[in-house]
């Protein structure tokens, strides 16, 4: 009983220490924000392996999810003769909510995890320490440039996904099921707002990927410096990137829309 | 290595701005914006049920332009719907009638245009007197329950 | 601060006599680039330091020795104030490395060259590039030049033929040399190798050893040395300290600690398993581990 209590406030000291530093962390990367300007190749790199590394999946899955939605929508709007609205269902759903979460979500499985495990050997194997000893500072020159990167890949990811999407349910709805072309189009342009929903839903694609890389890249410093705890590290980056996007999704969702 | 990256990011960079032509582009309505450039019409309306600005105006179907305001005047008690039709449309009869339609049963009202047949045209900043209000379901919906009880 | 009441005064006094560290003087003539004073440190409740105080001469190879474990590691790690103590003060060329502001301890670390128990090579990066890094980083030297030198340190460690292999392509013992080579490349004014000789065959290691000594000879750079290997590392330094228990159990040159009567020194350079330092990690007896029903808690 007393063991049992015991281990629960730890946990809970634990938590709200990680928490802590978490913030402090983000803080000390955000400081040196100049910093990248000394050596944008380390940004263009860390685009690469956050961003067009991830691509594929994204194309891939935002292709299937507009698809899907082609055919749900189509099912359901065609019992009210609504079919001409299928653009309007499947653009607003995939531009408001489907793309930037899903992205989110992918992001932090493809490239969250990678980035979580890269830091967390990086410390193991104590190139972290390593760098500090040669006075460069990690934060400067490891951090920051996945950190800035992520939240440049994930709206950009998020666009490309909404857009191969809303191709994918023209495909399905117009090619396959018959849909008239121009209503699909027509429709979705007069219900689609441009700043009220596509560019918010990139703002929440830059939260994602703020919180996405950040949890990533901090799980990775602070992870126990073996294999387990890299392991650990990882799973906890996935974990807590998809609840965050979720919950965040909601809190964004009601304040902008 | 830095080189294909580079490459690469370029690439990706270009994919996003393709994503953005096409977000901006097909998907939403941003190539007609600041459309200012066609004429607007003004016309009332006793009802107008759920017409939005921004809602389309069509001719025979067509899109020709959209609506740019919607006021409400206190001393005719209608509503003023401001059209903004494109300049390509220009030549409308000034017997034009506006109606408000519904797109599907449940779908987006628009504004349909049926020409009429005088030699005179529409000018930017002339009245369409001839309007028929929407359709308001609720209203159908009654009335339909209010003759059966009649009966 | 002073006592005003004599009495609590000459307390204190005592008091802080009692606690004044013994500071193991260095042989004659020589200056101290590193002052260690009153060390504390403990992981958990395990005490690594417990005042812990000596000096490491200017221009000369020290070598630290200690069992397994007893913290020389996280004493280099201090000494590149990676880890600040809990009490007790390291003084690096007259500054306090853990009192100083980012900058100038950036600053200093640029001078301090530290060779890991592990290489911590950057695995991104070639052997070229890693040994380029800190050039790079820290010069705006044109890439010729940077080729130049790093060629140079590579022959040194006769590794140029290796360099566009990649770290995961290098056994340990190269990893290390690779380590060495770049935290040579900046021309550094004290050098802290962690067990440089492990995993390093009999030709390498001499090698290794008369690169150390040429280091430190022809660049005047101050050399620690943390090794076990001990008749490598008594041959080619000019001071040793054995810690042992978070405190020096010895210090001087070789030929002071070879004749040194000291029943710790002399377990340690014969390699005796039993004497006065523990080979088992601290915990309850063996006996009790055997026996005992549940000793934990
Ligand atoms: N990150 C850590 N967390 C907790 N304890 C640690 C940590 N790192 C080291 N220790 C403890 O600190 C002590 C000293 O470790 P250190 O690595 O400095 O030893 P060492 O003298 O270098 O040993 P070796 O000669 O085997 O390399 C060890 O007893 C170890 O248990
Ligand atoms: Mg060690």
């Amino acid at each position: 009983m007393i063991n049992a209590l015991e281990r629960l406030g730890r946990s809970v000291l634990d938590t709200t220490g990680r928490f802590g530093r978490g913030h402090l962390f983000l803080f000390r990367t955000l400081l040196r924000f100049f910093g990248i300007f000394k050596r944008p190749s380390l940004l263009v790199q860390q685009l690469f392996s956050s961003g067009v590394l991830t691509l594929s999946i994204i194309l891939v899955s935002g292709l299937f999810v507009g698809m899907v939605l082609g055919l749900q929508g189509y099912n359901n709007l065609v019992g009210f003769g609504a079919e001409e609205s299928l653009g309007v269902v499947v653009s607003l759903a995939l531009v408001r909510e489907l793309a930037p979460v899903l992205t989110g979500l992918l992001f932090a499985g493809r490239a969250g995890s990678a980035m979580t495990a890269e830091i967390g050997l990086m410390k193991a194997t104590e190139q972290l320490a390593g760098l500090e000893m040669m006075a460069v500072d990690p934060y400067e020159r490891v951090f920051l440039p996945r950190l800035l990167a992520g939240i440049i890949a994930l709206p950009c990811l998020a666009a490309m996904f909404a857009a191969v999407g809303i191709l994918g349910g023209h495909l399905v709805g117009v090619e396959l099921l018959g849909v008239d072309s121009g209503a699909y189009w027509s429709q979705m342009q007069a219900s689609v707002n441009f700043t009220n929903d596509v560019v918010s839903g990139l703002i929440k694609a830059v939260v994602f990927g703020v919180v996405v890389s950040w949890i990533a890249i901090f799980e990775g410093t602070d992870c126990v410096p073996t294999s387990e705890g890299v392991s650990r590290a990882t799973t906890r980056t996935v974990v807590s990137s998809a609840l965050a996007i979720l919950a965040l999704d909601f809190v964004l969702t009601a304040v902008m829309f | 290595m830095s080189r294909f990256a580079e490459i690469m990011v370029g690439l990706f960079m270009v994919l996003f701005l393709a994503a953005m032509f096409i977000l901006a582009m097909k998907v939403s309505n941003l190539n007609n914006f600041g459309g200012n450039d066609g004429f607007e019409v003004t016309a009332s309306f006793e009802n107008i049920g759920g017409l939005k600005v921004r809602s389309l105006v069509s001719a025979g179907g067509v899109k020709v332009g959209r609506v740019s305001a919607i006021s409400y005047d206190s001393e005719t008690f209608k509503a003023n719907v401001t059209l903004n039709i494109e300049k390509e449309y220009a030549g409308f009869p000034i017997d034009t009638s506006a109606s408000i339609y519904t797109a599907g049963l449940l779908g987006e009202q628009y504004i349909g245009l049926e020409p009429g047949a005088e030699e005179e045209f529409l000018e930017d900043g002339g009245e369409i007197t001839l309007t028929q209000s929407a359709v308001v379901l609720e209203r159908l919906i009654s009335q339909v329950l209010f003759n059966r009880s009649g009966d | 601060m002073f006592g005003v009441n004599s009495k609590s005064g000459a307390t204190a006094r005592a008091k802080a006599a009692k606690q004044q560290p013994v500071v193991p003087v260095l042989p004659d003539g020589e200056d101290a680039l590193i002052k260690i004073r009153n060390l504390h440190f403990s992981r958990g409740r395990k005490a690594i330091f417990n005042g812990l105080s000596f000096d490491i001469p200017k221009g000369r190879v020290t070598t630290i020795m200690g069992p397994s474990g007893t913290g020389k590691t996280t004493l280099l790690k201090m000494i590149g104030a990676q880890l600040a103590p809990t009490k007790g003060s390291i003084e690096v060329d007259g500054q306090n490395v853990h009192r100083l502001r980012r900058k100038a301890l950036f600053e200093l670390r640029t001078r301090m060259g530290m060779l890991f128990q592990s290489g911590a090579l950057l695995t991104d990066l070639t052997v070229f590039d890693n040994v380029a890094f800190p050039l790079r980083e820290h010069t705006e030297l044109p890439e010729s030049l940077i080729r130049h030198l790093v060629l140079l340190r590579l022959h040194a460690v006769g590794l140029r033929g290796a360099r566009d292999l990649m770290p995961s392509e290098l056994s340990g013992g190269m990893a290390r040399r690779v380590a060495l080579a770049r935290a040579l490349i900046l021309d550094p004014m004290m050098i802290m190798y962690d067990e440089p000789f492990t995993g390093q065959d009999p030709i390498s290691m001499g090698v290794l050893l008369d690169l150390l000594r040429t280091v430190n000879e022809t660049l005047a750079v101050t050399s620690i040395i943390v090794s076990h290997d001990l008749q490598e590392s008594l041959s080619i330094s000019d001071y040793v300290v054995i810690i042992s228990d978070g405190v020096v159990v010895e210090a001087g040159s070789p030929d002071q600690l070879r004749s040194s009567d000291s029943p710790w020194v002399q377990q340690f350079l014969r390699g005796d398993p039993d004497g006065p330092v523990p080979f088992q990690y601290p915990g309850p007896t063996y006996q009790e581990d055997l026996f005992g029903e549940s000793t934990h808690d």
